[in-house]
């Protein structure tokens, strides 16, 4: 198993450097075929074609810009690191907000057939919207850039965690629930000791599909509402035509997706059990 | 009379039948009386209602007409006075072997505290001879450490009643014939009073001190109600010896084969299942063994 590991880890390596190579391979600035012309030599040398930067331009930004992530020099010039927390706190306070709602309401639907068939229509409906086509009408509600963000959130990472909960808590086994009336215990105390850890596997997979879709659509809200954040990072480079800061943000947005996927799935591997 | 436990009066589970089509009657008529401390066995078909029944005792199914009555009051919903067993043990797969336990015995003694829940759960553990897997899994234990789990939390919240639905059911023969021993052990020790399910007609007469035999589905009654009177205690390699054990097994056997399924059974049944010894029932009888005493006379009179 271990040298299966080490092999894995050869072979990721292995693909990333073939992968980094070419595409700086193919990136290299063409030889100028003549000796730059004195205005040439006056605008700087810049060659007149666009093209994406190499990896290397992108390390070197990203070395720079990670090992002093937190400056912040003026509303258009912020770290890496500040902007990230901007996403950050928007996402989880979203996110957070969607599960004090959907888990306590997944588990009245799941445990109600009729509360199911009364609020089924309304999910069905509610849930396919796209969380960015609220963001209108969330501005003229709410009236704040900042909160319709995570507003945006909040309405975007309910829907897996309530129907999971409810998915969860309605698949409850019989004979667990059996045993639960045997002992004689409160409506209460069978929800939290019987039908709480028996969902809970079901519940955590709800709440890491949504913290997934959260994050995707931080960027594009950010993108709608400027000011700060990661989302704002990308456009606001994109119109600086600085592709390089474009590209490294690509990868932290990655990056910190992947860091919130593991740590669900700690929890997630905490509340798990085996039949 | 002071010594009845249970007692259950003209019990019946009827399934309205869809449209135009006649009622499903799973069973009815059934009476049936349990003493204190007394093992009751019932056997039957599929499709008889016996787990029907069980669940109808424990609270967790409710009959269509009759009434189930315990320590003078009537049954209604579940109870802690009445433990039940599963066949698929019904462990909660996310508590240890220990914790599984502390949950029966907190549920019954809320005021004890954590040390007194967790010796009482520990006693009855080891008395089924977990006292060494207490912080594993139920998925890291086999099948018959876990009916032993399932059976030490039933003990260990001391019911009135224990009802077993064919607790050992699927188990091999070996694991269940250790278990089985187990029971036997347990139950000599506490008194514990117990209706249990069972399809193994070696297993009833090892344990039980009547065995109620049911009649074939649907409508089923209990027709037959055999008095086991093997002298107690018993032991799975010595019962075999006894002079009376193949009378019993041959009467029990020739029923669930050759009668369960005869119509003038069941109008014979129609009052009360008629009380047999099979020791006594054929002229051609060994020794009849009546004189053990801890079997307590069945109070029903048949009417045949």
């Amino acid at each position: 198993m271990a040298s299966l590991n080490i092999k894995a880890v050869i072979l990721s390596l292995l693909i990333f450097s073939v992968l980094v190579g070419l595409w700086e391979l193919t990136h290299q600035s063409p030889e100028a075929e003549e000796a730059l012309s004195e205005f040439e030599l006056l605008m700087g040398g810049a060659d007149q074609e666009a093209r994406v930067p190499p990896p290397s331009a992108v390390a070197t930004l990203a070395w720079s810009e990670l090992s002093n992530p937190f400056y912040d020099a003026g509303p258009n010039d912020k770290g890496i690191g500040i902007q990230l927390a901007y996403s950050l706190y928007r996402v989880l306070t979203g996110y957070f907000l969607a599960a004090l709602i959907a888990i306590p309401l997944g588990f009245v639907i799941g445990m109600s057939p009729l509360m199911y068939r009364a609020l089924n229509p309304f999910i069905q409906v509610l849930r396919p919207i796209s969380p960015l086509a609220w963001m209108p009408l969330a501005l003229f509600i709410i009236k704040d850039s900042e909160q319709s963000a995570i507003f945006v959130i909040f309405i975007c990472s309910i829907w897996p965690m309530l129907i999971n909960t409810a998915f969860g808590v309605a698949g409850v086994r019989n004979d667990w629930v059996n045993v639960a009336k045997t002992h004689e215990l409160s409506a209460l105390r069978t929800a939290f000791t019987v039908i709480l850890p028996a969902a809970a596997p079901t519940i955590l997979t709800g709440m890491r599909i949504s913290i997934g879709i959260a994050w995707l659509v931080i960027v594009a809200a950010e993108m709608l509402v400027g000011g700060t954040g990661i989302g704002y990072y990308v456009w606001n480079e994109w119109n600086n035509l600085d592709l390089s800061s474009v590209i490294f943000s690509i990868i932290m947005i990655g990056v910190i997706g992947m860091l919130l996927d593991l740590a669900l799935n700690a929890c997630a591997r905490f509340v798990s059990y085996n039949e | 009379m002071s010594n009845r436990l249970v007692t259950v009066e003209g019990l019946s589970k009827v399934y309205p039948g869809k449209k135009n089509a006649p009622d499903s009657i799973i069973f009815e008529g059934v009476n049936l009386a349990i003493n204190k401390g007394e093992f009751v066995c019932i056997i039957g078909h599929s499709g008889c209602g016996k787990s029907t029944i069980l669940n109808v005792l424990a609270g967790l199914d409710d009959a269509t007409s009759g009434a189930v009555i315990m320590d003078g009051q009537e049954v209604v919903g579940p109870s802690l006075d009445r433990g039940v067993v599963f066949q698929n043990y019904s462990l909660l797969p996310w508590l240890t072997t220990l914790q599984n336990v502390v949950f029966g015995v907190r549920a019954r003694w809320p005021r004890w505290s954590k040390a007194k829940i967790q010796a009482h759960a520990k006693h009855y553990l080891s008395m089924v001879g977990l006292g060494e897997a207490l912080d594993r899994k139920p998925s890291e234990l086999s099948g018959g450490m876990r009916q032993r789990v399932s059976i030490a939390r039933a003990f260990a919240t001391e019911p009135k009643l224990l009802l077993l639905d064919e607790p050992f059911g699927a188990l091999d023969a070996l694991t269940r014939g250790n278990i089985q021993d187990e029971l036997v052990k347990i139950c000599a020790e506490t008194e514990q009073t117990v209706f249990m399910i069972t399809h193994d007609v070696d297993e009833a007469i090892l344990l039980a001190d009547r065995i109620l035999l049911m009649t074939n589905g649907p409508n089923a009654r209990i027709a037959e109600d055999i008095q086991i009177k093997i002298p107690k205690p018993r032991d799975r390699a010595q019962i075999v010896e006894d002079e009376g054990y193949y009378t019993i097994r041959n009467y029990l056997v020739n029923f669930l084969v050759k009668r369960s399924g005869d119509p003038a059974l069941k109008d014979a049944a129609h009052k009360a299942p008629k009380v047999v010894d099979p020791l006594n029932f054929k002229p051609v009888a060994s020794k009849p063994t009546a004189q053990n005493s801890n079997v307590q006379p069945m109070t029903f009179t048949a009417k045949a």
